[in-house]
């Protein structure tokens, strides 16, 4: 499938900033389910884009931009094509051994509650593949995709546990919690979802079967991500896939699909929420 | 217990050559005449300001380190074993944490687990194929040792991340060159003061590029920070700039000060501030320690970070009982200063000898410091030991075990007059890219309490200057 995606992102700051530094991943790399065709970032501030490699092969850049700031807006704009794979991740850059995804984070703490949850699941068949669609099915039953900011603070994995509710970032800290305290490596996913012309950030999990390697779940949806998903970045929680890194001010996103050339105006949903000033 | 080596005094009640003249001295100055200037030597503690912080003390104010105006004295030949042993030791733990940063040949040799390096709290993803200044990382390491017999030192712990208690040593000294002046003519003391040189040097050396002189910084948590006082008595020796976090900034992948002059670009910072708070961008987002982007001007490879950022995954006791394998496989040498026997209760089999063994040994945290978290089996009784032995099976991975070392003992002054008390040593080994500097000494903490094996400071431990004749 084609899709074509533009992603902004604003950040405000009131009162304005000394200075702004921040850090975004927003450049998908290609993999078998897909190939990026055409990729461009942009701010609407006078600022030079340092590209960097973050520890899991990320496409990121890191900026500062001379204040007072009072805001800046970056846009990630491109089309791909993509693949329907049955969620087998292939041809993607592995920095690390899949053990090293057993490390869990403070989003995917497992806590007593979540670790009763992972042993509940457990008793499935011993088979690593039919244990993951097992949690998966499981997730998707006690908590509910609440399609809420996939971006900025997703609920912990107890958090989505003990609420019954989650965006997809929560979603996917349970489902990598879990799988963890398993015994199977597990990370998290960003990334979009474009469904009939309609495009939104979404996060998602990977699990690693040894006969298979990374195989996707999404969770809030009880699937294998399809041709509809594009990936972007990996990572061990959402924290360290977040789109904008910054410090302070208040984040506004919006995510759209489109299908000519140029994108259309802004108008589709957008997904405000705050970050803590510091 | 076994009876511990006096370090004055050999079994057979001979006065050991070293501390001969010291002895003599002892039993000639009266007992109200050392009180006295151990007074003295607290009032210019008080007045100078070297206290430190007990973290989760109620009131947590600030109370001084008692300090012991005895000397603790070695040998040149002493010092020459350890010195050797200690450059040996930090030049692998270097080889070690480049080796799991990039190839992992050790991990792929099978002679460290996987999981200790990537389950390990302290492995930084982010350092993974990161190439730092020099190859080195652990540029000041303080590594604790005990000893236990005329011959028999042992590494009891490896400190890779931010060792602090450099400035006691330094402090130390210098009150008693002024309390004992006499003392110093009798002995040929190898100095200490040189340490702070010693230290710029190193920094300096350190610099990601050469040609111009290099601009170094303390990154300090500051005022609050336990070792506040350590942060400022460096910067003020070393004749650098003591910033926090805010004085710093970040453009073009450079770290800059703010100076009344405008911005100054810094090229070495000696960071006393841990890993989790030195980037909001990268690590723990909360932190207002940090300066935003150093991990990118890091990466970019514009600034040193002194020690580099992810050592702690060589310095934590589980790794720790690695280390004779760890400098066998990088330098293919046997290691010159032995490890404590260490049994690590994540294996089965050591764990079943510590269950049984529990009132015979010391149990530690793997990731504990400060003396909390352990148990000292001989000194507890059953009900801790049982209350233990719950902690211990419910989480074994997250534990060592030891058997009780007889520490060796130095003379010290408490309330009835000279007594044996137990003692540890905290070299600091500087790593530069030209050379490895190591002043003679370190810092020799002791157990105040008759009996006690546990020398923090936090736990009551004080502090004496270290004597390495020079003759």
């Amino acid at each position: 499938m084609r899709v074509r995606i533009r992603h902004e992102i604003t950040q405000t700051f009131e009162p304005a900033a000394r200075n702004a530094s921040a850090i975004v991943r927003l450049t998908p790399r290609g993999h078998e389910g897909q190939y990026v065709q055409r990729w461009t970032l942009d701010i609407d501030s006078d600022t030079r884009f340092h590209p960097q490699e973050d520890a899991f092969g990320n496409l990121c850049h890191a900026f500062t931009v001379d204040g007072p700031v009072t805001s800046f807006t970056i846009a990630a704009e491109g089309e791909m094509e993509t693949q329907d794979t049955t969620g087998i991740v292939r041809g993607t850059v592995e920095r690390f051994p899949p053990s090293l995804y057993l490390r869990q984070t403070d989003l995917t703490h497992p806590s007593e509650r979540v670790q009763a949850f992972a042993r509940e699941v457990r008793a499935q068949p011993d088979d690593p593949l039919a244990f993951l669609h097992a949690l998966m099915e499981r997730v998707h039953g006690d908590v509910a995709d609440a399609d809420g900011p996939a971006m900025g603070d997703p609920l912990t994995a107890e958090d989505a546990l003990e609420k019954g509710a989650a965006c997809s970032g929560g979603i996917a800290h349970l489902f990598t919690a879990a799988a963890r305290i398993s015994g199977v490596p597990a990370r998290h996913i960003s990334g979009y979802l474009a469904v009939d012309g309609e495009a939104a950030a979404r996060h998602w999990a990977e699990a690693h079967v040894p006969s298979i390697g990374w195989v996707a779940f999404d969770c809030g949806r009880n699937l294998c991500p399809t041709e509809d998903y594009v990936r972007l970045a990996v990572g061990l929680d959402a924290v360290g896939v977040a789109s904008l890194r910054g410090i302070g001010g208040d984040t506004r996103e919006q995510v759209v699909a489109f299908d000519g050339r140029n994108p259309p105006k802004p108008q589709a949903k957008s997904q405000s929420q705050t970050q803590g000033q510091n | 217990m076994p009876h511990a080596f006096d370090e004055m005094s050999s079994t057979d009640g001979a006065i050991r050559p070293a501390y001969e003249t010291l002895k003599q001295w002892l039993a000639s100055v009266p007992q109200d005449v050392l009180d006295h200037r151990r007074k003295e030597a607290e009032f210019i503690f008080r007045r100078i300001g070297i206290t430190f912080a007990v973290y989760g003390e109620q009131n947590a104010q600030e109370r001084l380190i008692p300090f012991d105006i005895v000397p603790r004295i070695l040998t040149k030949e002493e010092w020459a074993r350890l010195s050797k042993g200690l450059e040996q030791r930090v030049k692998a733990l270097n080889l070690y944490i480049r080796d799991v940063y990039s190839k992992r040949d050790i991990l792929k040799a099978g002679v460290v687990p996987e999981e200790l390096v990537y389950q390990n709290p302290a492995f930084r993803p982010e350092m993974n194929g990161q190439r730092v200044p020099h190859d080195l990382y652990v540029h000041i390491a303080g590594i604790d040792i005990v000893r236990t017999g005329p011959d028999n030192f042992y590494v009891l712990e490896d400190n890779a991340r931010t060792p602090s208690g450099v400035s006691y040593m330094l402090e130390n000294r210098e009150i008693m060159l002024r309390l004992f002046p006499e003392l110093f003519s009798m002995h040929k003391v190898a100095p200490v003061e040189n340490y702070a040189d010693d230290l710029l040097a190193t920094l300096r050396s350190l610099s990601p590029h050469g040609g111009h002189e290099p601009n170094v910084a303390i990154l300090t948590p500051g005022i609050y920070n336990s070792a506040y006082y350590e942060h400022s008595f460096l910067a003020d020796k070393l004749g650098v700039d003591l910033v926090e976090g805010r004085d710093l900034f970040v453009k073009d992948e450079t770290v800059y000060m703010r100076t009344t002059e405008g911005p100054k670009r810094v090229d070495v910072i000696y960071r006393r501030l841990d890993d989790d708070f030195l980037d909001p961008l990268a690590f723990r987002r909360d932190s207002v320690l940090g300066v935003p982007g150093l991990m990118s001007a890091y990466q970019a490879g514009n600034v040193t970070l002194t020690n580099a950022v992810g050592t702690g995954v060589a310095d934590d006791k589980a790794v720790y009982s690695y280390m004779p394998d760890i400098i066998r496989f990088y330098l293919s040498e046997e290691p010159l200063l032995p490890n404590v026997p260490t049994w690590r209760c994540r294996e089965p089999d050591h764990l079943k000898y510590v269950l049984d063994h529990l009132p015979e040994l010391v149990v530690k945290e793997v990731h504990g410091s400060g003396g909390y978290g352990m148990l000292v089996g001989p000194a507890a009784d059953r009900a801790q030991i049982e209350k233990f032995r719950d902690k211990l099976k419910a989480d074994p991975a997250n534990f060592i075990a030891q058997p009780t070392l007889a520490l060796s003992t130095c003379p010290t002054l408490v309330e009835k007059g000279i007594a044996p008390r137990h003692v540890d040593l905290r070299p600091f080994i500087l790593s530069g890219s030209d050379k490895v500097r190591i002043v003679p000494g370190g810092l020799t903490r002791v157990a105040m309490k008759e009996g006690s094996l546990v020398v923090n400071s936090s736990q009551g431990g004080g502090t004496k200057d270290t004597w390495v004749l020079d003759a």
